[in-house]
């Protein structure tokens, strides 16, 4: 399975997230600059953490207009796996893939600590590698990571089985204490913790090397014969 | 004030106009001789910026000459943008301290933010990705004057910048005094790692090569930040708010980037950071690296502003900005990789085979000053020292011991010192995982980083104890060393190398030059018999404000290396069952102590006594223990003692608890500060092999599972507290102070 790690000017974990799917998954991944790639290369398409273009004007929005969000539009419209995680998860709400807004903490500062999450819905194809409400330790590194959505939205993403991961002890003030939600298709996951950084015990935890591994399962399953 | 072209030289000498730019009468008569005539305005703020005492250490040089700084292991000793250390397996760790001090003291949130981003520069410029940012501080008590508006936006600073960038900020210190009300210390490191072959230096070679600039364009931001750096902060020091510059980490983001990939084409013959006194300091310093000479045409110097004159394009210290020299003929390289980015690079210059530093403006030369007078010529003082009085009253003090009624509600109110307080308000505001390498996160001793596709870590720690230089410069100078190379071990590392961040006050005093020269060559007795050179660092002076000095405070920045990742070692007590020891004795040493603050409000008397003989055989001998696995976690004892070391290691949240007999007086066994101990914990079946290999250490109890933490003296229960309620109180007691004020 080939993923492509698609770096705007300010991302930051793009080497984290290619390091955790190169050397810890063993799977194929690139590193694509965001003026020059083909995403129909691809896989699956990972947006992520950092500050891209600065985070100036919102956190995410300018990278949320730029030529490559077509790409990754057209992309997860065909069903293809979208990840965006942190500053990824800002430019997938920016966009419009995903329902909501984000506020800053509500404590006013940034936060980096590991967190307890709830798996809160494994029927995913970022999430079968889970059990059903099971806990599971990711760090989180942001300012801005206070998810915001309407009643009504709100009440869509449950009704539709899209909250995928929800704090233990919501640290920034997240409606519904969300952690991370998906589309209505189940193919374009955002959250704010980073399971790129709990991909190897030696670095505090080793709970997110599943979201990828489910991933390459669920992939595998639909597009290799013969296994 | 005369307009920029109404200065003539002959106003200059006339109306003695250096005076206000920072030159002595002497330095301006210098400057004369050098040229032969008198400078013009642009040549007088060169000169100026250039003998800074920020820029050319005039004053504390003759003293770093007392640094040990080379070993076979030593790659590049001071004098490059950051020192070098082979750490195996072609690789080396790359790194330097900087002060961002009096900006952080009139503009707290872009002081520091820009320390930050000046010395992620300087490692980069040697071609290294910057892979660990720490920090050292210090500011008033928590609640005085403007102390807590300082702390906060000096923290939200060093987060704003370090988090945007990428690199994780992984530990530091922090510690409150009430020498540091108006005048807070920002010293901020940075650790690289680098392929031997491809360290880059900051030289201007090769007659005829063309000399670029690259990054942010120039603006009239931090004009002679240098020379603001180089005098005392005084009250209308706000006035010199201009002189702080203004940091953007998304361009800064950009430019690491952009220069590593320019470093892999061999089209790029030499790149250093715009710092202190920007474009001035990094074009004479490349060209008298290098021998050579520079010409520079600033018409093509990218500009934000119009109309700027020579005088400002030359001493403004806008940030982000990089000196390149390039292979002539292929620049246009260096402009599609800066341009991949965003980035503008710009052909301005060329190096020359005479070693003059010209710069043109508008068809006319505006600077022609011989390279060397700037940089190797600069002067050199030799301050008067004279011993400090209350150092010599201080010395003829008894030793003594606090009178302390209850012991665990001592232990309780040195718990809530917000020097020994949890700094977790501090560095949750840090991002300390990005990368991925982070092993140890902060709060540790040392913080620990791996290194991708080897076994190996590196260890990094920020300390000096200052109560301890302020009672005796010298034996506190040694104490800094030899703690940070205890933090070191603990986390199961081998000291490597030190970068010093220097800060004293108006070295123009001799008490206070003396506390410099004392406290440099302690430092360099314990850097020599603890095998740990000085490969970089940075001097800070005048720090104090409205007379009073700044407590020495020389700042070591350590890295050290674990040969294994096996051999990284927490300093939190592990598991229900492990032997608990003390290693080395305890005698009555309260000088400088956090209880004397506790109980008397001040510090006196002796600083505690340091044996670095001892001291180096018990880190030796403890780094063979964690290396033969017999270590199960490893802490220094240092402010607040056993007793707090103690508690400390029971703040995992894991629930253990501890219970320790000790023999002797109550005070000193519990809050003593006796130098070159350390708390250690052993499984039981390594008791014996344990008990060989490090003699002097006492097994004083074990871990337990109850979360309550039982000390006897002598037998009689002296402590008996809740680790939780212990914990509360540690971990709430910044906040609470911040909330109090806020």
């Amino acid at each position: 399975m080939k993923f492509a790690v698609v770096v705007f000017p300010g991302s930051n974990c793009d080497r984290d997230m290619y390091h955790a799917v190169r050397e810890v998954l063993q799977e194929e991944a690139d590193l694509v600059w965001h003026e020059s790639g083909n995403l129909q290369d691809y896989d699956a398409i990972l947006l992520p953490g950092g500050f891209s273009y600065g985070d100036y004007l919102r956190s995410g929005a300018v990278a949320a207009v730029s030529d490559i969000m077509d790409q990754v539009k057209r992309q997860a419209a065909q069903g293809k796996p979208v990840l965006g995680v942190c500053n990824g998860f800002q430019v997938l709400l920016e966009s419009g893939l995903l329902p909501g807004a984000m506020l800053p903490n509500e404590k006013l500062a940034f936060m980096c600590h590991q967190e307890t999450l709830k798996v809160a819905n494994n029927r995913t194809m970022f999430t079968t590698e889970y059990n059903q409400g099971e806990t599971v330790q990711f760090p989180i590194a942001h300012g801005e990571g206070n998810y915001y959505c309407d009643d009504k939205t709100k009440a869509k993403l449950e009704a539709n089985d899209q909250i995928v991961f929800t704090y233990q002890n919501n640290p920034n003030g997240s409606t519904g204490a969300i952690a991370g939600i998906v589309n209505e298709q189940g193919n374009v996951l955002g959250m704010m913790p980073h399971p790129e950084r709990a991909s190897e015990a030696i670095i505090g935890s080793a709970d997110g090397i599943r979201l990828f591994q489910s991933l390459v399962k669920n992939w595998r399953e639909a597009h290799v014969v013969n296994v | 004030m005369l307009s920029t072209s109404e200065m003539t030289p002959e106003t200059i000498e006339q109306e003695k106009l250096y005076l206000e730019l920072g030159l002595s009468e002497a330095e301006y008569q210098h400057v004369k001789q050098i040229l032969k005539r008198r400078p013009n305005f642009t040549e007088t703020g060169i000169f100026s910026v250039m003998w800074s005492e920020h820029c050319s250490y005039k004053t504390s040089k003759p003293l770093l000459k007392k640094f040990p700084s080379t070993a076979p292991h030593v790659l590049q000793g001071p004098g490059e943008g950051a020192g070098v250390i082979d750490i195996g397996d072609g690789l080396a760790a790359v790194f330097k301290i900087e002060s961002h001090n009096h900006p952080s003291a009139v503009e707290p949130y872009q002081g520091a933010a820009t320390g930050v981003g000046g010395i992620i520069r300087d490692v980069f410029s040697m071609g290294a990705r910057p892979v660990a940012l720490m920090n050292s501080l210090r500011f008033g008590n928590p609640g005085t004057g403007n102390v807590n508006h300082l702390f906060q936006e000096v923290v939200r600073g060093i987060a704003g910048y370090g988090n945007c960038v990428g690199i994780p900020t992984v530990g530091g210190e922090v510690q409150f005094d009430a020498s540091y009300e108006d005048n807070p210390l920002v010293n901020a490191m940075c650790v690289g790692i680098i392929r031997h072959e491809d360290l880059q230096k900051g030289i201007a070679s090769g007659a005829g090569n063309t000399v670029m600039y690259a990054g942010a364009p120039t603006g009239r931001d931090g004009i002679h930040g240098a020379t603001f750096a180089s005098g005392d902060l005084t009250e209308d020091s706000d006035k010199d708010r201009p002189s702080v510059q203004v940091g953007d980490p998304f361009m800064e983001k950009l430019l690491i980037e952009a220069c590593l990939e320019a470093i892999q084409s061999d089209a790029l013959v030499g790149m250093q950071d715009m710092g202190a006194a920007g474009l001035t300091s990094s074009a004479s310093e490349m060209a008298s690296k290098a021998g050579t000479g520079m010409t520079m045409n600033l018409d093509l110097v990218p500009q934000r502003e119009a109309n700027m004159s020579a005088y400002e394009l030359m001493l403004s210290e806008s940030q982000e900005r990089m000196l390149l020299v390039v292979q002539n003929g292929r620049e246009q390289e260096m402009v599609d990789i800066f341009a991949k980015y965003g980035l503008e690079a710009a052909a301005v210059g060329e190096v020359t085979e005479d070693t003059s530093f010209r710069l043109l403006q508008h068809g006319s030369v505006v600077a022609d000053i011989p390279v060397d007078a700037l940089a190797e010529e600069a002067p050199v003082y030799h301050m008067p020292s004279k011993e400090a009085a209350y150092v010599r009253a201080f010395r003829q003090m008894d030793d003594f011991i606090p009178e302390v009624r209850d012991h665990g509600a001592t232990l309780k109110q040195l718990l809530q010192q917000p020097t020994i307080a949890s700094k977790e308000y501090v560095y949750d505001q840090y991002d300390s995982m990005v990368q991925t390498n982070t092993v140890v996160t902060p709060g540790s001793d040392a913080a620990v980083i791996r290194m991708k596709g080897t076994d190996k870590a590196l260890a990094i720690t920020t300390d000096c104890n200052s109560r301890y230089l302020y009672l005796d410069p010298e034996v506190g100078g040694k104490i800094a060393v030899a703690e940070a190379a205890r933090n070191i071990v603990c986390s199961g590392a081998k000291p490597l190398g030190l970068t010093d961040g220097l800060n004293y006050g108006n070295p123009t005093n001799p008490e206070v030059f003396w506390q410099m020269e004392k406290s440099v060559e302690g430092m360099s007795t314990a850097a020599n018999m603890l095998k740990t050179p000085v490969i970089s660092g940075n001097v800070s002076l005048y720090n104090q404000s409205n007379g009073k000095s700044i407590y020495p405070t020389p700042v070591v920045g350590m890295v050290g290396l674990a040969t294994s990742l096996h051999h990284i070692t927490p300093s939190f007590f592990q598991e229900s069952g492990d032997l608990v020891y003390v290693i080395g004795g305890t005698q009555p040493e309260f000088g400088g102590s956090a209880l004397q603050k506790l109980v008397s409000g001040h510090y006196e008397g002796k600083a505690p006594s340091i044996d670095l003989q001892v001291e180096a055989d018990r880190q030796h001998k403890l780094l063979q223990a964690i290396q033969t696995g017999l270590i199960q976690s490893a802490h220094d004892l240092s402010e607040g003692g056993l007793a707090v070391a103690m508690a400390e290691s029971v703040f995992a949240g894991n629930k253990l608890g501890a219970e320790a007999d000790v023999a002797g007086d109550a005070t000193v066994a519990l809050f003593s500060e006796t130098q070159s101990r350390f708390l250690v914990t052993v499984k039981p079946e390594h008791r014996k092999a344990f008990e060989t290999m490090l003699t002097d250490a006492v097994h004083i109890g074990h871990v337990t599972d109850n979360n309550k933490l039982i000390v006897r003296i002598n037998g009689t229960t002296t402590i008996d507290e809740d680790v939780s309620t212990l914990h509360q109180l540690w971990k709430g007691a910044i906040p609470c102070m911040l909330n109090r004020k806020a």
